[in-house]
């Protein structure tokens, strides 16, 4: 059955549509990138924002769930913050925008701004599939980030921090990064705001490893209370090549994080990892699709969630294994800490797996903190409320502590702390 | 120190009666030792000293230093001074011992209003008690209690009531699962404890334990009540007859 109704505009479609009319002719881009935003709105504007009816985006129903867009507004207001790991490159996107003349040795950094002024960018743009809400509204509205190339056979030693700081408004930002042939780095998006005020932040990271490259990359999400964040990251990893991701959600109103990942190489590794820690009246969708398109390749993901008062958590993970793709060796888990009668987590594993030599699992959880753990603890003059972030924290620190970087380690668990202690 | 009146207590789930009007006195510097036979309520009790929610008193009252704990939850007990040596020490994946110890510490130090510890300073103290428990450095890197075997569980007990130098110590069976080298340790590091403003609280089935800390009292506990209170002669005079003829003489 498939029947077509025409789609009523909601307040945040209707403003969507108004915000893009208002900076017509003052987006960043040539004629063919010009050409290629007004195809995506208009998109937009015919599918409408995805609504429940739509398969993967069943869970999250952004028709519904986005209540209102606040106006762009590209004036600056956000500053830089220090860096999560001291001594980082910091490349700082304040209010969408990339900052002038900013030097990492080793890597070619430049400001998507110029991708789209000269044209380049406009392959780049495209939505991945029609149900691509997130491709297609920053593609419309995208306007700065940066461009990184990482030539074959460098190893950047110290970490590079893509720090998106906003105000209030409406941020669209953009991370096209190529690690060369052997080449090895450690990145960290980060967003955070910077006031708290509402924003809508869209964010695509478009990661391709060369064959043998080795890549860490970090996403720490931190957004305002009443701010909603759809962050997308493409990933295609070569032969041989070495993938840690790790997502963190400690933000935002409601957040949408996808994984659209594809490993195009033998011998390649990718090694997932999420914490989501929600709280208050929040809604926070992790979404993967991972296809392991060639034989022999390896790959585990682990999502733990905590979740606090009436916060709701999703977790969708979609792997496809190709017909060829024999020796795939595939492992998922999802395991939730339930720390509320009101709090919600809805977990869908979906396995496509169409070869017949392959290991792919998966098992997800849900659990309250122990009782014995917690009179054990308080037995020895921890306070409940002590406690209980101790143990919320050990249900986390078990996945951080696989990164392996101390610096990192010690950072992401710093900031996993003070989130417990201002949610628990 | 402790004086338990005329204790009446049930589980919580399910209302089932345990302690039935039992009565005890423990002075400072007392070595008390309980005995009986199985399900005489003997962890029970020690669960309720410790403030375990699992369990409801429902009738008489707990006095430690002439005040009621009963309003107490575990954390401000412990604060107080009171130690449970659990027979079973659970596991606890991703919480590091030394996180543990230190965390518990210095939220015993900040509630009695004392100052927290440096971290050299900690690690000086825990250094210093793990030698004398022969704990091996490398258990100590461990999460807590993971992996630990039952006399290394006893022993990290241990490690942790002279660190937290309590006033009021209850060892649940800590002789269940120790070879004799072990008990010997675990005993010697509870003798060390033993000072005239501190009491002890052995809970125990076998005379072994008691040849090694050797008791002021002895107190036989039976059907959630003490049945009979003698000193340490009635650990060997149960040892050598059993609890039938004192349950009889009780009954």
């Amino acid at each position: 059955m498939n029947i077509q109704t025409t789609n009523r505009l909601t307040a945040a479609e209707t403003a969507l549509i108004e915000s893009y009319m208002s900076q017509v002719g003052e987006l960043p881009g040539d004629g063919s990138v010009a050409a290629l935003r007004d195809r995506l709105l208009d998109d937009l504007k015919k599918s409408g924002l995805p609504t429940r009816r739509v398969e993967s985006w069943h869970y999250t129903d952004l028709k519904t769930l986005l209540r209102s867009v606040p106006t762009s507004s590209p004036a600056p207001t956000a500053t830089q913050v220090d860096a999560l790991i001291d001594g980082a490159h910091v490349l700082p996107v304040l209010q969408g925008q990339a900052q002038a003349a900013i030097v990492v040795e080793g890597v070619d950094v430049t400001a998507f701004s110029a991708s789209l002024t000269d044209g380049t960018a406009a392959a780049e743009l495209m939505a991945l599939d029609k149900d691509d809400a997130i491709g297609k509204i920053n593609g419309s509205f995208a306007r700065d980030g940066y461009r990184l190339a990482i030539p074959a056979g460098i190893s950047v030693e110290t970490p590079i921090e893509l720090q998106a700081v906003h105000g209030a408004g409406q941020v669209h930002a953009r991370f096209p990064v190529s690690v060369g042939a052997g080449a090895r780095a450690t990145v960290i998006e980060r967003h955070r705001s910077a006031t708290g005020e509402a924003a809508f932040i869209s964010s695509i990271s478009e990661i391709v490893l060369e064959d043998r490259a080795d890549m860490v990359w970090v996403i720490l999400q931190e957004q305002g209370a009443e701010d909603t964040h759809l962050g997308q990251i493409r990933v295609r990893l070569g032969a041989e090549s070495k993938l840690k991701l790790f997502v963190v959600n400690a933000g935002g109103k409601l957040v949408r994080q996808e994984l659209r990942i594809n490993v195009e190489g033998e011998g390649s590794e990718l090694t997932l990892r999420g914490v989501n820690l929600l709280g208050q009246e929040t809604h926070t969708d992790v979404t993967l699709v991972l296809g392991h398109n060639v034989p022999h390749t390896n790959s585990t993901e682990i999502i733990r969630n905590v979740v606090f008062d009436r916060a709701k958590g999703v977790f969708q993970g979609m792997i496809r294994v190709a017909p060829d793709a024999q020796k795939t060796d595939a492992k998922m888990a999802c395991n939730t800490l339930l720390l509320t009668d009101d709090g919600e987590f809805s977990v869908k594993p979906e396995l496509e797996i169409f070869a017949d030599d392959v290991i792919c699992g998966h098992g997800a959880t849900v659990t309250d903190i122990d009782k014995n753990h917690l009179y054990y603890l308080r037995s020895r003059g921890i306070p409940e409320n002590v406690a209980r972030a101790m143990l919320v924290n050990a249900f986390v620190a078990e996945i951080v502590e696989e990164l392996e970087d101390e610096k990192l380690v010690e950072a992401l668990e710093g900031v996993i702390s003070a989130w417990l202690e201002k949610h628990a | 120190m402790l004086e338990i009146k005329n204790l009446h207590a049930r589980i919580a789930e399910d209302g089932t009666e345990i302690i039935r009007g039992l009565n005890l006195t423990v002075k400072p510097g007392e070595v008390a030792a309980i005995m009986g036979p199985n399900g005489s309520g003997k962890s029970t009790l020690s669960y309720i000293l410790s403030g375990r929610e699992d369990y409801e008193v429902t009738e008489g009252d707990i006095l430690y230093n002439g005040e009621s704990i009963l309003e107490l939850d575990p954390a401000e007990r412990a604060s107080k001074g009171i130690f449970l040596a659990f027979q079973y020490p659970v596991e606890i994946p991703g919480v590091a011992t030394m996180q543990f110890l230190k965390v518990a510490m210095n939220e015993q130090r900040k509630a009695r209003g004392e100052e927290e510890l440096t971290t050299p300073d900690f690690m000086r103290r825990v250094k210093e008690a793990a030698g004398e428990l022969k704990i091996d450095p490398a258990m100590l890197r461990r999460p807590l209690n993971v992996g630990f075997s039952g006399g290394e569980k006893k022993r990290a007990e241990i490690l942790q009531m002279a660190l937290l130098e309590p006033k009021l110590c209850i060892l649940d069976e800590t002789d269940s699962g120790l070879d004799i080298d072990a008990l010997k340790i675990v005993a010697d590091g509870v003798n060390a404890l033993r000072s005239p403003d501190r009491a002890v609280i052995v809970i125990t089935h076998y005379q072994r334990l008691l040849e090694y800390i050797v008791p002021d009292t002895v107190h036989v506990l039976y059907k959630g009540q003490v049945i009979r209170s003698g000193t340490k002669d009635l650990a060997l005079e149960l040892e050598a007859n059993g609890y039938t003829d004192i349950i009889g003489e009780a009954a």
